[in-house]
């Protein structure tokens, strides 16, 4: 294997979706090639880096807004059904 | 918050129910995703104000168009996707660029334009110390905003929030192949940037041009 088909399999050897056989000669280039190696560990690191990163909480008050605009909006949607479902189906 | 829908019941149940139309049902729905749904806009645009915009349209477009939904996709996914969209038409605006969707590439598809990496060295502290530096965040937004937002938007898909190759090409309307190439440049983009600052000088390798066998 060489450095270029290494790369070329890289996203299926990191996702470990790699068939068997060619991740044996991907694990055998690596031994024998620092910098491949390096490569490697490095998209890991970047991907955890991304992956664990600061979490965006939304903020309480515009949750309170959007779920109050989603409801106003089902509303009118759903005339019927709204609010006290019992209710609504016996009424004429 | 609708605490009495139980939090083992399934999206597709859960959008059976909402179809059928309960409010509750789709207000778990909503509470499900809401926040996936902001992080990948803030990701993306980097400003609340338009996270906000973006994951009140999202929510707004799953309810108007709840009906059509037929769970060929994943409920997560479809969401995903409409947010990937609104996303991108902000994008789009800022830039004053028609709002097109995401197009199947027209740069070579290949695996031999896929820039080799330049910058090889072992990283001097492991992610766990480096996510709780603030300038290390800064570097990571910094470097993911340099992405394009096609690239950008497969790697966030894919590689943090965590969806499958397949599920990133449906929410993109994209080729499998295309996104794995894109996911490939845009991993390897952000390796080169993130490795050049906090890559070990000490530690730096020769680009590898040798070739085995």
């Amino acid at each position: 294997m060489k450095c270029e088909e290494l790369l070329a399999m890289l996203n299926e050897y990191v996702d470990g979706t790699v068939d068997p056989t060619v991740c044996a000669e991907f694990e055998e280039h690596m031994a024998g090639c620092n910098p491949c190696q390096v490569v490697v560990d490095n998209i890991r690191q970047t991907i955890t880096l991304y992956k664990d990163g600061q979490p965006y909480t939304m903020p309480v008050k515009f949750r309170a807004h959007l779920h109050e605009v989603l409801r106003q909006k089902w509303r009118e949607k759903h005339p019927v059904t709204t609010g006290d479902e019992e209710k609504s189906e016996h009424q004429p | 918050m609708p605490d009495s829908v139980d939090t083992e019941i399934t999206d597709a149940e859960l959008v059976r129910r909402a179809k059928a139309g309960e409010l509750e049902a789709f207000e778990t729905l909503t509470s499900r995703h809401e926040q996936r749904v902001f992080a990948l806009a803030m990701r993306m645009l980097r400003q609340e104000h338009d996270a906000e915009d973006v994951t009140q349209q999202t929510f707004l477009s799953v309810l108007e168009n709840l009906e059509s939904f037929r769970g060929e996709a994943s409920f997560s996914t479809w969401v995903l996707r409409i947010a990937a969209h609104a996303a991108l038409k902000i994008i789009r605006k800022r830039k004053g660029l028609p709002t097109v969707y995401l197009e199947e590439t027209t740069e070579p598809d290949g695996y031999d334009s896929v820039p080799h990496p330049e910058y090889i060295a072992d990283w001097s502290r492991s992610p766990d110390q480096l996510a709780a530096q603030n300038e290390v965040r800064r570097l990571l937004d910094e470097a993911l905003t340099r992405l394009d937002e096609k690239h950008r938007l497969i790697f966030l898909l894919r590689d943090v929030e965590g969806l499958s190759v397949r599920e990133t090409a449906e929410a993109l309307e994209l080729s499998e192949a295309n996104v794995k190439v894109r996911l490939l440049r845009a991993r390897l983009q952000l390796r080169e940037e993130l490795t050049r600052v906090l890559g070990d000088p000490g530690k730096q390798l020769p680009r590898s041009h040798h070739r085995h066998e």
